[in-house]
C-alpha cells in the first residue's frame, strides 16, 4: 500500500458523450500483487474507466500512469502491449475456431510464415492450465463448450497474454458456482505471482472474498478508496447513494388502490433458457410497475417473455385471470390482450429509420385502419394528429424521415406508435435512456396519466431515480429471479442498491463473519 | 475425448463430402459401359477440375461470410484472356500464363476494395462486378475463338504414366501451393475468424481487412486457374454468359456439398473440391440412367435448393426470436 510507485494510477480522468459526464476528475491507483474491487451502481462511469484503461476508448482529461511514467492507448492492442488486459464481459471469443486458436488469437506464433501448431498447442495449454481448466481440451470448438467454460477460456486467452494488469469485467457472471471458485483460486495464484487484478463485480460476497483494495464509484467520480473489510455493506451502500435528484415526477395515487382491482397480467413461474427463474408477478389496471437491479438480470427478457418473443417459456402467462399462450408480438398487441412493448433500441427495434413520421406512427395499427388491404388515409390521418398532440412531437412535418428527428422526438414516436392502439398494458424497456431531461419529465407525466386511465405499465429503468419516481411498486431483479418487491414508501435509493447488489441491507453481521 | 475425435470433427463436412463423391462415382463407374477406366476416370476429372477450381474459388469469400456472383465471370474473362495470351513459345506462354492469373487476382482485389472498403454488401458487388467482368471478356473475345499452346494444353489434360489424370494431379498441386499455405496463416486464420465472429475478431486485435482482402484476391486466383485449364481443354475462348452464371451457381452448390457453411467461418476448399466433383457426377449418374438431358437443370437446381436449406436448420433451435433477425 505504501509503495513509492503504485503499478498504475490514473489521474484526472474525464470522459464526455456528447453532453453527458460519464467520468468526471476520476483517480484510481494499484499495485502490483493485490485484488483491486472497483463498485458502483448503473452509470458510475465503471464501465467508461475500463474501457480507457484497456484502450478501446480515449480519455478527454487526465493521464495514465504505469511505473510512473505516462503512457497513452491508442487502441485495445497498445494496452495490450504495455502488459494491460482485460477480460470482457461481452465475450470476444470466435465460437468457430478451436479453443487454441482463440487463445493465441492477436498473435499467433508463427514459424516459415506459417501458424506454428505445436507452438500453439504448448501456449494454449499453458494458459488453460493457468487459468485452472487443462481438463478443457485445445481443439474443441469454443462454440461446442458451454457459457460458463468459455468465460474460463476467455480468461485463459488474457493470460497468455502475459498480462501485468488483468482486468476482470464482470468475469464470473456467466460462471457456476464451481466456476467461480476456481476463478477466484487463479486471481488470488496470479496476485501471488505479483499481478495486478481489476475486479469489476456487483456480488458484494465475491469482493468480500477476494479484494484487498475496493473504490467505490459514483457519478463518474471516485468518491472513497478503502481497504476491504474496513466498511460495512451499509457503509458501502451509502457511499454508492448520492445521486442529485434532478427529474420533476408526477403525484403518485395512494398506494395500494390500484392493487385492489383485479390483475390484468399475471405471471407465474416464469423461466426461461437459464436466464429467468421462477418469475411471478401480478400487475393491475391503474399502477406502474417498476423493474430493478442492476442492468442484464433479466429484465428485458421478462418483457420479451410477456410480449411474445422467447421460445420454450416454462410456467404461465395469465390475461384477465385466464392463462394465455402469446407466441409473437403481432399476437400480443391483439385484441384480447393489448399489450405494447416500448422497445430497449428505438433505432433496431422500434424505429424504421429512413420511413417517414407518419409510415412509423402507423405501423402498429395499420390493421385497424385498413378496409379490404388499403390505408384508409383519412384515419389514418385523424389518428396521427391525434398522437402527435397528444404527445406534443415536434416535427418539421410528418413525411420526413423519422430518423431526422432528435433523440427525444423519436423515442416520443415509438410510444406514439403503441398508445394509438390504446394498449391495456404497456411494458417499457428502459425508454429514457439517451434523451434530454425535458422529454424524460413528459415520458413521466404521460405514464401516470395512461395509468390513471386505466393502463397497466412495467417499467423497466437503469435510472434508480426514476423508479423512486414513477413507480407504485418495483420488483428487483437479480439473476434472473425477482429478488425483493418494494411497495410504496419502501422505494428508496437505499433499498433498491441493497437489493440490486442482493444484500441485506443490515448487512453489518454478515461482514463481522467474513471478518472473523 | 481422443485427440482424433477432434480432428474428425473438423474435417466432417470434408469427409462427408469425400463419401458422397465415392459413393456416387462408384455407381456411377459400375453403371458406365466402359466401367472404372483410366478413360472415364480421365473425363470426369477434367470436367470436374474446372467446377472444383471455382468452387475453391467460392470458398475462399464464402469463409468470411460472404459470396461471390462474379467467381464465374472472372473463370469466363480468364478463359478469353488465356485464348489470346498463353500462346507462342515457351517464354511467351509462360507470360502469358502470369498475365491471366494477375487478371483473376485483379479482379478478386476489386471484388475485396469494394466490399471491405466500400462496405458494400458481397452480393451486391460481385452481381455489379460480374457484369463488368463479362462485358470485358465480350470486348476481348466478340466471337468465340482464339487459340492456346495446344502442346501445354494436351499435356496438362491429358495422363501421367497413361493412368493419372494430369489434371487431377496439378489441382493437387494448386491446393498444396496456394490452399495449404492460406489455411495455415496468420492471415487465413484471419478471414476464418472474421466469417464467424468479425467484432470478436476485432476486439482481439486480428487483421480482419487484410485477412479478408487476401481470401479474395486469392479467390481470383484459383478462379483463373479454371479459366486457364477451360482454355487448356477447349483451345479456345468464349464470352459465354450462361456458362458463367452456371458456373457461379454450381460452385455455391459444390461449396455447400462440401460442407462449407454460408454463415461463414467454417469449412475447407478441400471439402469443395470433393463437393464440386459429387455435384458433376450427378449429372453424369443421370446420364448412365438414361435420363434426358432436358431434365438435368432441373435435377441440378432441386440438388442446390436441398443443399443450401440444409444449413437453415440451426434457425429452429433459437430461443429469442429476435435473433432471426441478427
Amino acid at each position: 500500500m505504501d509503495d513509492a510507485v503504485p503499478l498504475l494510477r490514473m489521474e484526472g480522468i474525464s470522459k464526455r458523450y456528447g453532453g453527458v459526464k460519464a467520468l468526471e476528475k476520476a483517480d484510481l491507483s494499484v499495485n502490483a500483487g493485490s485484488i483491486h474491487a472497483i463498485l458502483g451502481e448503473n452509470g458510475a462511469g465503471k464501465s467508461t474507466l475500463i474501457k480507457i484503461l484497456s484502450g478501446v476508448v480515449g480519455p478527454d482529461e487526465g493521464r495514465i500512469l504505469l511505473d510512473g511514467r505516462e503512457v497513452t492507448f491508442a487502441s485495445p492492442a497498445a494496452a495490450n502491449q504495455a502488459g494491460i488486459v482485460c477480460v470482457f464481459q461481452e465475450l470476444s471469443l470466435v465460437p468457430e475456431l478451436s479453443v487454441a486458436d482463440n487463445i493465441v488469437i492477436s498473435d499467433p506464433p508463427q514459424r516459415f510464415g506459417m501458424i506454428d501448431h505445436k507452438a500453439q498447442r504448448r501456449i494454449a495449454e499453458e494458459a488453460l492450465a493457468r487459468a485452472g481448466a487443462a481438463d478443457i481440451h485445445p481443439r474443441a470448438l469454443v462454440k461446442d463448450l458451454p457459457l460458463s467454460r468459455r468465460q474460463i477460456v476467455e480468461i485463459a486467452k488474457a493470460l497468455a497474454r502475459k498480462p501485468r494488469i488483468l482486468i476482470l469485467d464482470e468475469a464470473t457472471s456467466a460462471l457456476t458456482a464451481a466456476d467461480v471458485a476456481k476463478v477466484f483460486d487463479v486471481c488470488k495464484r496470479l496476485r501471488s505471482e505479483g499481478l495486478a487484478l481489476l475486479y469489476i463485480s456487483h456480488r458484494m460476497n465475491e469482493i468480500r472474498e477476494l479484494a484487498d483494495e475496493c473504490t467505490v464509484f459514483r457519478n463518474g467520480h471516485n468518491v472513497a478508496s478503502y481497504r476491504a473489510g474496513t466498511r460495512s455493506d451499509d457503509e458501502v451502500i451509502e457511499m454508492m447513494i448520492g445521486r442529485q435528484y434532478s427529474h420533476v415526477f408526477p403525484a403518485k395515487p395512494d398506494s395500494g388502490s390500484a392493487s385492489k382491482s383485479a390483475p390484468v397480467l399475471e405471471a407465474r413461474s416464469l423461466s426461461w433458457a437459464g436466464r429467468l427463474h421462477d418469475i411471478s408477478l401480478t400487475l393491475h389496471p391503474g399502477e406502474v410497475v417498476g423493474l430493478g437491479g442492476l442492468d442484464g438480470q433479466g429484465q428485458r427478457e421478462l418483457l420479451l417473455a410477456f410480449f411474445g418473443v422467447l421460445r420454450g417459456l416454462g410456467g404461465q402467462v395469465l390475461i384477465d385471470g385466464k392463462t394465455v399462450s402469446i407466441d409473437s408480438p403481432a399476437a400480443a398487441r391483439a385484441a384480447g390482450i393489448g399489450m405494447a412493448l416500448i422497445p430497449e433500441d428505438r433505432k433496431t427495434e422500434g424505429l424504421m429509420l429512413p420511413m417517414t413520421v407518419r409510415e412509423n406512427l402507423s405501423f402498429a395499427s395499420l390493421d385497424r385502419i385498413t378496409k379490404a388491404g388499403i390505408v384508409d388515409r383519412d384515419q389514418e390521418q385523424e389518428l396521427i394528429d391525434d398522437m402527435v398532440r397528444l404527445l406534443a412531437i415536434k416535427t418539421a412535418g410528418l413525411d420526413i424521415p423519422v430518423g431526422a428527428l432528435s433523440g427525444g422526438n423519436q423515442q416520443k414516436v415509438v410510444i406514439a406508435k403503441w398508445l394509438m392502439r390504446q394498449p391495456r398494458i404497456i411494458l417499457l424497456n428502459d425508454p429514457t435512456r439517451g434523451i434530454d431531461v425535458g422529454t424524460k419529465q413528459e415520458i413521466y407525466q404521460l405514464l401516470r396519466k395512461l395509468a390513471d386511465t386505466g393502463a397497466a405499465i412495467l417499467f423497466y429503468s437503469t435510472d434508480y431515480d426514476e423508479l423512486i419516481g414513477c413507480c407504485d411498486r418495483v420488483l428487483v431483479l437479480y439473476d434472473g429471479a425477482v429478488r425483493r418487491e418494494l411497495v410504496g414508501a419502501e422505494i428508496t435509493e437505499h433499498a433498491l442498491i441493497a437489493s440490486a447488489l442482493n444484500i441485506e441491507a443490515e448487512g453489518q453481521s454478515a461482514m463481522q463473519e467474513v471478518n472473523a | 475425448m481422443k485427440e482424433w475425435r477432434y480432428w474428425v470433427a473438423e474435417q466432417r463436412g470434408t469427409l462427408l463430402a469425400c463419401g458422397i463423391f465415392l459413393l456416387m462415382f462408384a455407381i456411377y463407374t459400375s453403371n458406365h459401359p466402359a466401367g472404372f477406366t483410366a478413360n472415364v476416370v480421365e473425363t470426369a476429372a477434367n470436367k470436374g477440375v474446372l467446377l472444383a477450381f471455382v468452387a475453391m474459388a467460392q470458398t475462399l469469400v464464402v469463409i468470411t461470410a460472404g459470396i461471390d456472383l462474379s467467381v464465374g465471370m472472372i473463370f469466363v474473362l480468364t478463359n478469353c484472356v488465356a485464348s489470346a495470351l498463353v500462346v507462342g513459345t515457351p517464354m511467351q506462354t509462360a507470360l502469358g500464363i502470369l498475365a491471366v492469373l494477375v487478371v483473376g487476382v485483379l479482379c478478386g482485389a476489386l471484388n475485396g476494395a469494394i466490399v471491405i472498403y466500400g462496405r458494400l454488401q458481397p452480393i451486391v458487388a460481385t452481381i455489379a462486378t460480374g457484369a463488368v467482368f463479362f462485358g470485358i471478356a465480350l470486348l476481348i473475345r466478340p466471337f468465340p475463338g482464339g487459340s492456346v499452346n495446344e502442346d501445354l494444353a494436351d499435356t496438362l489434360t491429358g495422363k501421367i504414366f497413361g493412368v493419372v489424370p494430369a489434371s487431377l494431379v496439378l489441382l493437387l498441386v494448386i491446393v498444396l501451393l496456394v490452399w495449404v499455405p492460406f489455411r495455415r496463416s496468420v492471415l487465413g486464420r484471419g478471414a476464418y475468424a472474421a466469417g464467424s465472429a468479425e467484432a470478436a475478431a476485432y476486439m482481439s486485435g486480428v487483421p480482419i481487412r487484410r485477412a479478408k482482402f487476401a481470401a479474395y484476391m486469392l479467390s481470383g486466383l484459383l478462379a483463373a486457374f479454371g479459366g486457364l485449364f477451360l482454355t487448356f481443354f477447349t483451345y479456345t475462348g468464349e464470352a459465354a454468359y450462361a456458362s458463367g452464371n452456371a458456373y457461379t451457381l454450381f460452385s455455391i452448390a459444390a461449396v455447400v456439398i462440401g460442407g462449407v457453411s454460408l454463415y461463414g467461418g467454417r469449412g475447407s476448399a478441400i471439402g469443395a473440391i470433393f463437393g464440386a466433383l459429387a455435384f458433376r457426377t450427378i449429372g453424369d449418374l443421370l446420364f448412365v440412367f438414361d435420363l434426358g438431358a432436358l431434365w438435368q437443370p432441373l435435377f441440378q437446381g432441386v440438388i442446390l435448393l436441398v443443399a443450401v436449406s440444409l444449413g437453415a436448420f440451426g434457425l429452429f433451435r433459437i430461443r429469442n426470436r429476435l435473433e432471426w433477425f441478427l
